[in-house]
């Protein structure tokens, strides 16, 4: 099927990034999660919040963020807005500061940032005073603090942007999603630029024990920094992590006529879902597969154009082998030798954070010609049949046509898949 | 027990500075919420939410809407802890 694919530029407008945003457990910005990133650190860490203790929570542990949030807003926009969103805003300014504050109009400029789960920490603080104090004391900004999209339309606000803001809820899978959203409006003509990311703030007692009556999260609560170890034989779920990526998307003409800094190309986005099972990745991988030839394809590129992988690779028993068979699939021989890193590794899972996170990872990983490590990885599972970045960066290709894949998945049976090219190098 | 003018001044002013970011001393006593300090009425009512608990009054909905300015607020708040 890809053999067919003709090797040419999309008949398309083609998508550049031109600015990046990131809030983590590793670093409050994007250099310093980057530097983090590749000297293998990890963001894990115990969580020092009462309710752990007095509800005797089965995790003890998660990637908190590394700069708090309210040590960088003021209080009078903190207040007002859910933990997701100001995660969402600080990187969003990083990210609109980086791409030069684009002269744009308002109706030219669209905003794209989901969040798997939403206002949660509104919703549970707020359920709180409505209990202990009655309802007079819940404020009148609860709705909109806690609605999935309030991070999406504080952005739309905070930039003005007025060509429509979104808010594509996919669980894990909505940060890449977001992206791939926000891609499609400038394909389709409806935005110049695009604000376009993911967000999360769910380390809560009640997203702990949901995650953990799954069997979804590690147990590891003695040594949390070696924890999340995707791909390891005795790996045993994911690690909560919190934080939000955004990236500034402008279509090539658009960029260029302002003389903007490309930092890289969304080339190609492919999303499916399995209609399998509501939280089970389908074993063999077929929506995953197909999400990653549809990016591809629309890339005009070939499996042989990979160069690096940016994995979903969570840590969990059964998903991380159901990706490596639909990378397989995917990318057939092309596969060997191709630098896959499990970077959730080192920055635990961000949910609807991590896709755009690992977008930025991959923009960074094709800007500098190192693909990140995957830390923790003591002995291989032998079903991993992936040449992983184990440790240390790796040296990857940046030659023109060189395409990282990232790929992100979610419980509802979601799969996002982003090609991406470098500065340097298109598939077009 | 009934706290002074100024007191109760500073803590609204307080108040207004940690909802919106506005300096404390814009919260003069002739000011108009709406008007002057161009607080919306999301705003005004968190404002009034916190002023219950800061002060230990009750200011019902029927009487909040006719606070329009600080003074107003000030003195409901001095007459209501009486």
């Amino acid at each position: 099927m890809s053999e067919q694919t003709p090797r040419s530029a999309p008949a398309s407008t083609a998508v550049v990034v031109t600015g990046m945003g990131a809030t983590t457990p590793l670093g409050g910005d994007v250099p310093s999660t980057w530097e983090a990133a590749l000297a293998g650190r990890s963001g894990a860490r115990p969580l020092t919040m009462p309710f752990v203790e007095e509800l005797g929570l089965p995790v003890t542990f998660g990637g908190t963020l590394a700069v708090p949030a309210t040590d960088v807003l003021p209080k009078h926009e903190s207040k007002k807005l859910d933990p997701s969103a100001q995660y969402a805003l600080i990187a969003g300014r990083e990210a609109w500061a980086q791409a030069g504050a684009p002269e744009v109009e308002g109706e030219r400029l669209g905003v794209v940032v989901a969040t798997g789960i939403g206002g949660v920490t509104t919703l549970i603080s707020a359920y709180d005073v409505l209990r202990e104090k009655g309802p007079r004391r819940v404020l009148p900004l609860t709705v909109p603090m806690l609605m999935p999209n309030g991070a999406a339309g504080a952005l739309a606000i905070e930039f003005g942007a007025q060509a429509g803001a979104h808010s594509p809820a996919s669980a894990c899978a909505s940060g890449a999603e977001a992206i791939a959203y926000g891609a499609e409006m400038i394909r389709t003509g409806r935005a110049d630029v695009v604000i376009a990311g993911g967000t999360e703030a769910a380390i809560l007692a009640l997203p702990i024990a949901a995650f953990a009556s799954m069997h979804a999260l590690s147990l590891r609560n003695d040594t949390p920094e070696t924890a999340s170890r995707p791909y390891d034989v005795t790996r045993d779920g994911f690690v909560l992590a919190e934080g939000a990526g955004v990236v500034v998307l402008e279509s090539e003409a658009h960029a260029t006529a302002r003389g903007a800094r490309v930092l890289g190309t969304i080339a190609g986005a492919g999303i499916t879902s399995d209609a399998h099972h509501i939280a089970a990745p389908d074993p063999a991988g077929l929506g995953a597969t197909r999400a990653m030839r549809a990016a591809l394809q629309q890339a005009g590129a070939q499996p042989s154009d990979v160069v690096h992988v940016n994995a979903h690779a969570t840590s969990t028993p059964v998903g991380d082998l159901a990706e490596v068979a639909a990378l397989r699939s995917a990318l057939g021989g092309a596969l060997d030798g191709v630098a896959v890193s499990a970077t959730k590794s080192m920055t635990g899972h961000l949910l609807g954070g991590a896709g755009s996170l690992e977008a930025i990872f991959c923009l960074k990983a094709l800007e500098e010609g190192l693909a990140p490590p995957t830390i923790n990885v003591t002995e291989l599972d032998p079903q991993v049949d992936l040449d992983v970045v184990l440790d240390e960066p790796r040296k990857i290709s940046t030659g023109s046509g060189a395409l990282a894949l990232n790929n992100s998945f979610g419980f509802g049976g979601h799969n996002a898949a982003l090609a991406i090219a470098g500065p340097t190098g298109s598939a077009a | 027990m009934a706290q002074s003018e100024n007191e109760i001044l500073d803590g609204i002013a307080e108040l207004v500075n940690e909802e919106t970011g506005l300096p404390k001393e814009s919260v003069e006593m002739d000011k108009s919420f709406t008007d002057d300090l161009d607080i919306d009425s999301l705003s005004m009512t968190s404002i009034v939410v916190h002023a219950e608990e800061k002060f230990g009054v009750t200011i019902p909905d029927e009487d909040s809407k006719n606070l329009r300015t600080v003074r107003d607020v000030v003195a409901y708040i001095q007459q209501a802890q009486g």
